[in-house]
């Protein structure tokens, strides 16, 4: 199947909306272990991350360390995001990995495991990345750009136990958050 | 020529609109030139360090900045500083080092011993507390001859000595 089409209803329970843990939470700092795709938890766990993220204003990814389950799994949706060029819609995927990536651009993140901070991270705005599905365990190879590219290496980061503060361009590309959506 | 003489001056107390353009014009009232400058609010509180260069003595700066200290609410300094030789760029190679986790005391110093040992030079450094979290970020140069992954091991288990998470990467430079 095609990313695009997927929707959470395929996934066939309800998602739960789970707590964000913030840093320092050890958690956050902890690589994720790789999920069995097909496991009802982390298809559970897959519709908790889109409800989740759906009620939280701005957030475009969120990754299962975030919600206290280290487990390799995010969902993104950058669709209503005004820097998004390409966007694959709401998806979610285990175990994924950039399979490729390039075009290295300077931008400002966030997160909302760390509330108070922005900074200035590089990431690739070309990216290549393979993962399966929860549910099916499908696997899909997703091409991006732009927004949708620097969400997915922000949530596969997080996975690896590395917050957007371990890829920082340096000692004054860090700030105080100015705006609180 | 008379030799050129260089002044560090620091700013540091409460912060309010004008107090870069009052300390500046006092400056170029002494015919001093601005060389390297920084400014930043810790924790609310405004601090400037730079460096400046003419015929002056540092006595001389202090009484023309001495206004801005009227109030009692902003410390000013003014000290003799030697001319530096220019770094060897060649020698070192950039990297940035971030920390992050649970506030608690001696979190920098474990982190930075670590560096010195290697020979790792700090040449920017800014921390910051938010709620429970420190974040510390530092520009390093480490020695060309540095094991970087082996630095990067010891700042990692220094780290987890410490409850902290620690990452050593190289500094991305395009040269356009």
């Amino acid at each position: 199947m095609s990313i695009a089409d997927w929707t959470e209803a395929d996934l066939g329970v309800p998602g739960r909306v789970l707590t964000v843990v913030r840093a320092p939470d050890p958690v956050l700092s902890t690589p994720s272990p790789q999920v069995d795709p097909g496991d009802p938890e982390v298809v559970q766990l897959a519709a908790d991350l889109v409800a989740t993220m759906r009620v939280s204003p701005g957030c475009v990814g969120l990754a299962g360390c975030q919600v206290g389950v280290s487990a390799h799994v995010f969902a993104v949706d950058v669709s209503q995001h005004p820097k998004t060029r390409t966007t694959h819609g709401t998806f979610v995927l285990c175990n994924a990995e950039v399979v490729e990536a390039t075009r290295k651009e300077k931008g400002r993140e966030g997160c909302m495991s760390v509330p108070d901070l922005t900074g200035d991270v590089k990431r690739a705005t070309r990216l290549t990345v393979r993962g399966l599905l929860p549910g099916s365990g499908e696997e899909l190879t997703v091409e991006t750009d732009a927004f949708e590219a620097r969400a997915l290496q922000h949530e596969i980061d997080h996975c690896a136990g590395f917050l957007f503060l371990d890829r920082v361009a340096g000692a004054h590309a860090v700030f105080p958050r100015q705006t609180y959506l | 020529m008379e030799p050129v003489s260089l002044i560090a001056v620091t700013v540091i107390g409460h912060d309010r609109p004008g107090i870069i353009a009052d300390a500046t014009a006092g400056l170029a009232g002494l015919g001093l030139n601005l060389e390297d400058s920084t400014m930043t609010l810790l924790r609310g509180h405004f601090a400037m360090m730079l460096i400046c260069s003419g015929d002056r003595s540092p006595a001389e700066v202090e009484d023309a900045l001495a206004p801005l200290t009227a109030d009692g609410r902003l410390q000013v300094s003014a000290r003799a500083v030697p001319d530096e030789d220019a770094v060897d760029v060649l020698g070192r190679r950039p990297y940035v080092l971030t920390v992050h986790g649970g506030d608690r005391p001696g979190i920098v110093s474990a982190v930075t011993r670590v560096l010195a040992a290697a020979g790792g030079n700090i040449t920017d450094l800014t921390t910051r507390l938010t709620g429970d979290l420190y974040v510390a970020v530092a520009e390093v140069d480490l020695p060309a001859d540095a094991d970087a992954d082996a630095v990067a091991m010891r700042l990692r288990d220094a780290g987890t000595e410490l409850g902290v998470g620690v990452t050593l990467r190289p500094q991305e430079t395009d040269v356009l």
